[in-house]
């Protein structure tokens, strides 16, 4: 062993040849990200720049609503200011492509870019009107809370080794149960454990299928999809819409205004005004990444989520484990659903979630089975939808579906080529078996 | 810690894996367990750790019978293994394999990473096994992986070590390692079960050799016994040690390797500068200690890693940038090193896996659509033909033994027509009596006017096979001797001498390929009988 490693030390011409590898992988990705940009700068000058008239303003707003702090309007003269932009991002483009950056310089670079592109979107869509930055930040914020706790379950199932496509009807029943409880019994906390409670029984199914009876846990997850769309849309139809003013009218939680916090300017109304499940979310956003990273019960997770058959090797239950997991990740896929009732807009209607399920699926896995990571696609995806909901109001002369399809394809971009690849857990989906 | 297996049967279906086995370790013994792939050696350490349960029978502990139902209850008894295939997970750290499931806490459950570390340390020096504690266990050498793995034993005070087969991916000085840490642990009064295929281990190493055939106890024996004896009480017939072989008539070169270089997935160069050829009818062998760019050569040559300079021919067509495929289909048989990762598809069945690279055409193909019948009678034939001890050829890859699974890999490449056969260890975790039936067949190859390439770190084997020996150190080739060239010289090849040498010929431009036999240095080769 030794002298291998000394082989690979002592070879001199080799360290050269793997940097020069690494070197072309690095010239690669450079020239992207700098095709990139430019790419981006030319839609800044001449659709936003040269497309709006010159002398019009845009006023962004950064007061937010709610706090006591006065911030005043930010004027942007849009014009100069894309122009401006996009010839940075153009500059800086033609600038990377012939020098090679590490790969942390060029996240931050294409970050950047990417920043000014969006800023730039957004003056051009707020031109000779006026737009409230601060809500923006807020909304995103809020529309990401089932993604993040979507995709926190998510994580939870997949690091234990289990494939979890149900999230979406997790959401659902999580939703339907939060309204109906908070509706009937008038608690809106007891509709909030109501609707982790339905998620985590909903997780118990796909437990109790495939890992009991090794069903495959894909078909599992989409069968449960149906399931609870079916029963929800059914009660709905026989329950709530008869009984709507008892059983589907649900008081919704309080804004709360973290004392202090929320008068930071700017940042304050973003992040600190919101109800209770946002603050849940940071809450469990932090609590899983430390759990799974850096307790004894995390470590024996990912071990199962790895490799089952050496966690059972050292004594470790992997299938209690799973269910341990499926259970945890259940309930927290059902306060996310709680978001689309009780937690926003108090009734429940059919299909409340439509599709939040998948995208927090898709958070997880761009997001490389970390929390930090899912958190920022969770955002990503929140802030399409709030950006396309904002520049529907604003009129922009685009079709929103178009614009609404532009993070996307960031996201598909930068995780086919400029993320790096992320590796699922081991037996990730892989029934365990003892012999 | 006195630990018995009384009556211990286990069957999978209609196979009997062991049955009525007894047995007993004695505290501070090491005690050997010799068999045939498929004997039931793995089942029985399976059984006794909690893995299996037996269908009869009973496992005692200082007189008290006890049941395993989990490995938690063997590891709580005292029992410690490392398997075949090790139990590690490949993204953790050393050390957080090692602390998994015995973990150091502090508050709340959090992970003492530093203590951890702290008991790898220690272990590790205590009993010379040198590892870090922070290194990324997928990015080590087995050998390595391997010593992660008694620590972990260690670190759960295991009385009774099991080592299944631990030897056959470790390098000579390795095993020499291991037997100093079997013996330091055997004298600190613990006992060690030690699988084995190698006879000359059991007998540097072993106090009392366990023969199992077929699922039974045959005989508890002593070192004492000769190595003709145990093959034959293992096999139930006088085994063959040697290969017989008569002298080879190489034809015109097959492979012909100029100025090769790889890199390694670090980007190291491993293969450096090498030139040498095959011929047909002849077999080359590359000695050499694991870890010189033994494995990385074979890989470039099927096309299974980029090369980085240099040219590959066979048959006078360059193979460089080609795929697998297409050097496949050139008439190349390969066996790779890792039979589970890269020699089989474990989840699919026998059959299956025996067509791996075929399927496509006749006769197991016809237009798009599989034969089934073709691909079950030949596999029958197949695995009969390579004594592949199997229940049914419709199970899982998986389910074989491991030596079995090597004859069913050995058993795929050697039965469709090739021209060059290039095998990376191919009879490692094989029992002695399959060895002498895959060298035979090896030696029938190229009789058969085949080109034989063999990568081996088994000095034996390369000796006993070998027409002509290429030795490798630090990706070049030192030399290329006859086989009859004394061991302690070939020894020194491989430890580099005579090429680090001051500025003498580069290793790689030698005009080794051309003639049968370059002697380095100048002892002269003497005839040794072995
Ligand atoms: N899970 C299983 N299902 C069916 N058959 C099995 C299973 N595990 C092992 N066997 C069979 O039991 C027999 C004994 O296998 P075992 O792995 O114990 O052999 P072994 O002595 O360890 O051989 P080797 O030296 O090749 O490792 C083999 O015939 C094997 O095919
Ligand atoms: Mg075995």
């Amino acid at each position: 062993m030794s002298l291998s490693l000394d082989v690979r030390r002592l070879s001199r011409p080799g360290v050269l040849e793997s940097l020069s590898r690494a070197r072309a992988r690095v010239v690669t990705r450079t020239r992207v990200i700098g095709a990139l940009s430019v790419g981006l700068g030319v839609v800044m000058v001449l659709p936003f720049g040269l497309g709006t008239k010159a002398g019009e303003m845009a006023l962004l707003g950064l007061a937010g609503t709610t706090t006591a702090v006065h911030v005043p309007d930010m004027p942007v003269p849009v014009r100069p200011v894309c122009l401006a932009l996009g010839a940075v991002c153009i500059l800086t483009g033609l600038a990377l492509m012939p020098r090679p950056l590490s790969r942390k310089a060029g996240n931050r670079v294409l970050g950047g870019v990417l920043v000014l592109f969006v800023f730039c979107l957004i003056s051009w869509a707020a031109a000779g009107s006026h737009m409230d930055l601060v809500g923006l930040g807020n909304d995103t914020l809020v529309r990401s809370i089932p993604l993040i706790l979507g995709a926190l379950a998510g994580i939870l199932y997949e690091r234990s080794g289990v494939i979890n496509i149900a999230i979406e009807g997790q959401l659902l029943v999580g939703a339907f149960a939060g309204a109906i409880i908070g509706s009937a019994i008038g608690d809106l906390w007891l509709g909030l454990v109501g609707a982790a409670v339905s998620g985590a029984l909903l997780g118990l199914l796909l437990g109790y299928f495939c890992l009991r009876y090794l069903v495959d846990q894909v078909i599992m997850g989409v069968v449960l999809d149906v399931f609870a769309l079916g029963i929800t849309n059914y009660l709905y139809d026989r329950l709530l819409v008869p009984y709507q003013n008892s059983l589907n009218s649900p008081s919704v939680f309080p804004n709360i205004a973290v004392p202090g916090l929320s008068s930071i300017p700017i940042i304050g109304p973003i992040f600190f005004d919101a109800n209770i499940l946002l603050y849940l979310c940071y809450i469990l956003l932090i609590v899983v990444h430390v759990a799974l990273f850096h307790t004894r019960w995390g470590l024996r997770v990912r071990a199962v989520g790895e490799h089952p058959l050496a966690a059972d090797t050292v004594g470790i239950k992997v299938i209690a484990t799973r269910y341990g997991n499926i259970i945890l990740g259940g309930l927290i896929a059902g306060l996310g659903g709680a978001y689309f009732t009780i937690g926003s807009v108090g009734a429940f209607g059919k299909d409340i979630s439509s599709g939040d399920g998948f995208i927090a699926l898709a958070a997880v896995i761009f997001g490389g089975w970390r929390p930090a990571g899912a958190l920022l696609a969770a955002l990503l995806f929140g802030f399409a939808d709030a950006l396309q909901n904002i520049l529907g109001i604003l009129g922009a002369p685009i079709p929103s579906e178009f614009l609404l399809m532009a993070p996307y394809l960031a996201t598909i971009l930068a995780v086919a080529g400029l993320v790096g690849k992320v590796r699922p857990p081991g037996a990730d989906g892989k029934p365990y078996v003892k012999s | 810690m006195r630990l018995e297996l009384r009556g211990i049967t286990k069957r999978f279906g209609s196979l009997v894996a062991n049955d009525h086995i007894d047995l007993t370790i004695e505290p501070g013994e090491i005690h050997a367990l010799l068999g045939e792939n498929g004997a039931g050696k793995t089942t029985l350490m399976n059984v006794l750790y909690g893995l299996t349960q037996p269908d009869e029978g009973q496992i005692v502990v200082d007189g008290e019978p006890v049941r395993f139902r989990t490995p938690g209850h063997a590891i709580r008894a005292g029992i410690g293994m490392v398997h075949q295939h090790f139990m590690l997970i490949p993204v953790f750290t050393v050390a957080e394999n090692v602390m998994l499931g015995v973990e150091r806490t502090k508050r709340l459950g959090f992970l003492d990473r530093r203590r951890a570390r702290r008991d790898v340390q220690e272990l590790s020096k205590r009993y010379g096994l040198a590892v870090d504690p922070d290194a990324v266990v997928e990015d080590l050498p087995v050998g390595v992986q391997q010593r992660v793995e008694i620590i972990k034993a260690l670190l759960r005070q295991a009385n009774v070590l099991i080592l299944d087969e631990p030897t056959a991916v470790l390098t000579p000085q390795e095993i020499e390692d291991l037997f100093g840490v079997m013996r330091s642990l055997r004298d600190s009064g613990r006992s060690i079960v030690f699988i084995t295929h190698k006879l000359k281990e059991v007998k540097a190493v072993a106090d009392r050799i366990t023969v199992i055939r077929r699922g039974r106890v045959v005989t508890t024996t002593t070192p004492a016994a000769t190595e003709a004896e145990l093959a034959s009480l293992m096999v139930g017939r006088p085994v063959m040690l040697r290969v017989d072989k008569g002298p080879s008539r190489p034809g015109a070169p097959v492979l012909e390797v100029r100025d090769l270089r790889v890199l390694d997935d670090r980007g190291q160069t491993v293969v450096d500068g090498v030139t040498f050829g095959v011929r047909a009818g002849e077999i080359v062998a590359v000695a050499g200690v694991q870890g010189n760019g033994q494995t990385e050569l074979t890989e470039a040559i099927m096309g299974l890693r980029p090369v980085a300079g240099g040219s590959i021919r066979v048959n006078g067509r360059e193979m460089v940038g080609r795929s697998p495929r297409e050097v496949l289909m050139a008439g190349v048989g390969y066996v790779p090193e890792d039979r589970q990762h890269d020699g089989l598809i474990v989840d699919f069945s026998v059959a299956d896996n025996l067509i791996l690279d075929m399927y496509h055409r006749p006769p197991f193909a016809s237009g798009p659509s599989l034969r089934p019948r073709v691909v079950q009678e030949s596999a029958r034939q197949r695995s009969e033909e390579f004594d592949v001890r199997l229940t049914s050829i419709d199970d899982p890859a998986s389910a074989l033994s491991g030596g079995n699974q090597q004859k069913l890999v050995l058993a795929r490449e050697l039965s469709r027509p090739i021209q060059l056969f290039v095998a990376a260890q191919p009879t490692r975790g094989v029992d002695v009596g399959s060895t002498e039936f895959l060298h035979r067949r090896i030696v029938q190859q190229r009789d058969s006017g085949v080109a034989v390439l063999i990568v081996s770190s088994e000095l034996d084997e390369v000796i006993s096979l070998a027409d002509r020996i290429a030795v490798m150190y630090r990706g070049r080739i030192t030399g290329i001797v006859p086989p009859d060239t004394p061991r302690e010289q070939i020894g020194l090849l491989m430890a580099g001498a005579g090429a680090t040498g001051d500025g003498a010929v580069p290793p790689g431009r030698r005009p080794a390929a051309s003639e049968g036999s370059v002697a380095v240095g100048e002892a002269e080769p003497t005839r040794r009988p072995r």
